[in-house]
């Protein structure tokens, strides 16, 4: 293993680093005028970095030929998966952003470097190997988070939300670092494959303690019940492009690391640790539903969406073989889609004066005003209900056809039953925008830009999605495979 | 015609009708959802007239992989068929009666079209998942339907609507998931034929049963429907009455019965009480209505309870006989929506009270009237008669005492059919506005005609109805015969000639 055969397969890594550096230092000598430019550009490179992971994906990379730097980072199949997410996510966060900074005045030439930082960050999450590599990705994720959180400096609420992130945030590293402390030393190594090994003998109270500790860090950071706590005061708070870009990127980002963690290091304890994740599953999906019901705010009702949508998320986890991985992968893709949808349709409904409506009561009517905004949202709304024919069907379909197949079926049998729950919420939304009577609020014609990525994320979850499922089906099968071959 | 995709070109039509809706005005989406609707009936006839009566058990099939998880797989057998015909039968009607509706017409064509695909997609999807897809899907545009256009009360019936369906069907989905692991396949002919542990049938027959008996409806799940039914603009009433419930008596023949003999009739008792409970409540409730609708949704409730005990007689009298229940109160209850649409288009209410002689000023209309009211109470003749005598006929040869209970709703469903028709069309003229309708206008005589006229075939000669449906109906009696009850009745053959059809007829008067 020699180091430039490491450097290449780190090879997006460095494209976006220099990339975010060469923009730095356009943004030092051009200033905030040079933003949109620097944001065309990062959009690039944040394409261009997909294309250079795409061959890992299509190829089915896995095993220690595609393992860098001695096992810290992995360019595999999975991680490839993860990543094309994650900077395509990012990318569609650039597009719909300058919009929204611009009206506010608060247009930075930084904010598209913190988001190519964050990227990067979020990359290497998802391709960890060791502890070391997961912590200093998750870091350099979260110090970008935080300041793109409070990126609105006039805004009260913006700098609330980037605050509580930070200080929740910290807290979360310090009990996942606490988790990692004990598992290093109950181990003696830091390497997922190295723990792996040592805990084959048997898992020591300790080590199982250095587990727990593990997921609760973890559980924070995917907003999952009993720490989810943050999410709706950052999502509501935070502006909403950087909003979308959490529930999106840091989403992914956060779920693959989880999935490297539990599947890798502790893949063969998972009967220590399962009904842990069967419990954070199912409390995930009735407190994110139950919370959301009294939501007035569309960007809370969507952060308590996203509570309820990684409880689905972890039933897949729950199985604990590659079946459930591939179906976490699937879901993971259609929620990417609907949460983009959802945060872009948000961003399109404003008034007359581009002022952004979040509250819910103002969409009354929206149907008859603006027919294919509101075809947009209930589209999205029908598809995190997970009512068929929409593609927001399969994902739960498949986490739970996972489940059943693992023989636990009091969880799949509760965790659809519960799904019935968040139906109600999503089904209130169709309710105002569809059977309330016009009050015309919204006014504002966005561009062709927001248009299309709405479009296309709208065509992906309708029932033409189904096309592509086999396609993806295939993809994700080999990125599960490829995320259990990594020893 | 062997090779032609006719199922998936009868989606098509409706689909495509659909999305040109969405885009047409007013006038132009009334003409594009007739015609939809009109080229689905003309493939529906050709479908009957291809069906090979007696020919092999699964026609038309399609098979196509182009999905992952599932296969779109279609294909009819002759029960399917004939629900498909009622569905494309029922639906120019609807059309037809949505001409009072005047807000967001194409909106309302397209979902209606879509509630079109759907039902049919139900009746001929072959792979499991495929049908609870179009079981599931069916929800979305029967929300918006009820939720724009319906009455004061909308919004809480579209919200019960929603929830109760979703709620069985997801429990049907985990069973679903546990069948496809263990069978290795979702292809319902397959699975129709694989024998799943007994003691795993229980859970397995609930969990369809959860989904099933809500939408049937059985008491005691069924309160959403009244409350549908009342807030649901006509046509959407005649198509949930219509075609709708249908699907809970379809789930029931072509899952529940064939994929789980014994619990089936382990469960049978639990059914025939539901059932006995639904028959006597519903029609008591019914018979206090002072709203029209309310108390046509009601009778639903308590024919649908015959259909259950016809299904769980375990016996070809009971299985056919609740088939031409289904069928025929397809027919009749959406004909009597539709006779309640036409009088509350003149008059904006349903309030029985405010109606009264009609009879002296809208005669035509009291034929017709009268005619349905008759089908509906099962007077020998129209279709009413002859499913309820087999079905109850099946069931007396298994239970004597459900038989018994079940035929008192005959005689109170005569009680309050009549009472409503004396108040509506006889007595006197009491209200001047009521007194000054004008009678059917030509339109409304092309709506109620075809109804007529097809609930007279189906009472006069049967035959046509029960021929494409006998060999699947022999084929899953033959299926339960290995857990079927002793019953309690021990009906004697008679002498003279070899035992057919009035076999049934002959246990039934015992």
């Amino acid at each position: 293993m020699d180091w430039s055969h490491s450097l290449r397969l780190i090879a997006p890594e460095e494209t976006l680093s220099i990339a975010g550096l060469i923009l730095l230092l356009i943004a030092a000598w051009g200033g905030d005028k040079a933003s949109r430019l620097i944001s065309i550009l990062a959009v690039t490179a944040l394409v261009g970095a997909a294309f250079l992971v795409a061959p890992a994906l299509c190829g089915g990379h896995m095993g220690p030929d595609y393992s860098a730097f001695f096992g810290q980072v992995h360019a595999d199949a999975f991680s490839a998966f993860g990543k094309i997410l994650i900077y395509l996510s990012a990318a569609a966060t650039l597009v719909v952003a300058p919009a929204f900074f611009e009206r506010l005045g608060a247009m930075r030439a930084e904010f598209p470097i913190l988001v190519i930082f964050a990227a990067v960050g979020s990359g290497m999450m998802v391709s960890a190997g060791d502890l070391l590599a997961l912590y200093i990705g998750l870091e350099m994720n979260s110090l970008a988070a935080y300041v793109l959180a409070a990126f609105v400096r006039t805004d009260g609420r913006s700098a609330e939300a980037g605050l509580k992130y930070f200080v929740l945030g910290a807290l979360a590293s310090g009990i996942l670092l606490f988790g990692m402390s004990l598992t290093y030393g109950f181990t003696g190594t830091t390497s997922f494959a190295g723990i792996n090994a040592a805990l084959s003998g048997g898992l020591s109270n300790g080590a199982l303690f250095g587990i727990v500790f593990m997921l609760a860090g973890l559980a924070f950071k995917i907003s999952a019940v009993p720490f989810h706590m943050w999410t709706p005061d950052v999502y509501e708070g935070a502006p909403t492009p950087v909003t979308k870009f959490f529930a999106t990127s840091g989403k992914v980002a956060a779920i693959g690391l989880t999935m490297r963690v539990m599947l890798d290091a502790f893949g063969d304890q998972s009967d220590a640790w399962r009904q842990i994740i069967v419990f954070v599953a199912l409390a995930s999906i009735v407190v994110g539903a139950l919370g959301a019901i009294g939501q007035k705010n569309i960007k809370r009702l969507m952060a308590y969406s996203s509570i309820n949508n990684v409880g689905f998320i972890l039933v897949g986890l729950a199985a604990a073989n590659p079946q459930g991985a591939s179906a976490m992968l699937f879901y993971l893709v259609i929620y990417v889609a609907m949460t983009v949808a959802g945060f872009v349709t948000v961003l399109m409904l404003r008034d007359e004066n581009g002022e952004n409506v979040e509250e819910i009561g103002q969409y009354a009517g929206l149907s008859r005003t603006r027919p294919g905004l509101a075809a947009a949202l209930a589209f999205v709304m029908f598809s995190l209900a997970g009512i068929p024919p929409m593609f927001g069907f399969w994902g739960k379909f498949l986490v739970f056809k996972a489940a059943v197949d693992a023989n636990m079926m009091p969880l799949a049998a509760i965790g659809f039953a519960a799904s019935v729950i968040g139906a109600f919420y999503y089904l209130k939304v169709v309710k105002v925008i569809y059977f309330d009577e016009p009050v015309d609020a919204i006014k504002w014609k966005s561009d062709v830009w927001h248009k299309a990525i709405l479009g296309v994320t709208c065509l992906f979850i309708s029932p033409l999605g189904y096309l592509l499922s086999g396609w993806l089906q295939g993809l994700t099968d080999t990125a599960a495979t490829a995320l259990f071959h990594t020893l | 015609m062997t090779g032609f995709p006719i199922l998936s070109l009868m989606l098509l039509v409706p689909l495509l009708g659909a999305l040109a809706c969405l885009f047409l005005e007013a006038k132009a989406a009334r003409t594009v959802a007739l015609l939809a609707t009109l080229v689905d009936l003309v493939l529906g006839i050709a479908l009957w007239m291809n069906f090979d009566v007696g020919g092999a058990q699964w026609q038309f099939t399609e098979r196509l992989n182009i999905f992952s998880g599932f296969t779109y797989a279609l294909g009819i057998d002759g029960i399917a068929l004939l629900l498909i015909m009622l569905s494309v039968f029922l639906m120019p009607i609807c059309i037809g009666a949505s001409r009072s509706i005047e807000k967001r017409v194409g909106e309302y064509m397209a979902a209606f079209l879509l509630v079109e695909v759907f039902m049919l997609g139900v009746f001929m999807a072959q792979d499991m998942y495929l049908f609870y897809m179009f079981f599931e899907a069916g929800l979305i545009p029967m929300y918006l339907i009820i939720g724009i256009w319906g009455g004061a009360d909308r919004i809480y019936a579209s919200y019960k609507f929603f929830l109760y369906t979703l709620l069985g069907s997801v429990l049907m989905l985990v069973a679903m998931l546990w069948m496809v692991h263990t069978a290795g396949t979702s292809d319902i002919p397959t699975l129709m034929a694989y024998d799943f542990d007994p003691h795993v049938q229980t859970w397995l027959w609930l969990a369809f049963f959860a989904s099933f008996a809500v939408k049937m409806p059985m008491w005691p799940v069924h309160t959403w429907l009244p409350a549908a039914h009342v807030q649901a603009p006509t046509g959407g009433s005649v198509i949930l009455a219509g075609v709708l419930l249908k699907m809970g008596g379809y789930g029931f023949i072509r899952f529940s019965l064939p994929m789980f003999p014994e619990a089936s009739v382990y469960f049978g008792p639990l059914v025939w009480g539901l059932s006995m409970a639904a028959v006597v409540i519903t029609s008591l409730i019914a018979l206090v209505q002072s709203d029209m609708k309310k108390l046509i949704a009601y009778s639903s409730v308590a024919h649908m309870a015959i259909v259950t005990i016809g299904l769980f007689a375990f016996n070809v009298q009971g299985l056919e006989g609740s088939m031409l229940v289904m069928l025929s109160h397809g027919l009749v209850a959406g004909a009597l929506f539709l006779c309640v649409g036409v009088i509350y288009d003149r008059l904006h209410t349903r309030e029985i009270s405010r109606y009264g002689g009609l009879a002296i000023n809208m005669p035509r209309y009291a034929v017709f009237f009268l005619l349905f009211t008759m089908a509906s109470i099962g007077l020998p003749g129209t279709s009413g008669f002859v499913g309820e005598f087999l079905s109850l006929g099946g069931i007396y040869q298994v239970s004597t005492w459900t038989a018994l209970i079940c035929t008192t709703g005959i005689i109170l469903g005569a009680a309050y059919m009549l009472y409503l028709y004396r108040r509506v069309v006889f007595g006197e003229q009491k209200n001047a506005d009521a007194a000054a309708m004008p009678d059917l206008d030509a339109r409304e005589l092309a709506m109620v005609i075809p109804l007529a006229l097809a609930a007279l075939w189906m009472g006069v000669y049967p035959e046509s109805f029960i021929a494409p449906m006998r060999a699947d109906i022999a084929a899953l009696d033959a299926r339960l015969a290995r857990a079927k009850p002793a019953g309690d009745s021990a009906p004697t053959p008679g002498k003279a000639k070899p035992a057919h059809e009035e076999a049934a007829a002959h246990g039934g008067s015992h």
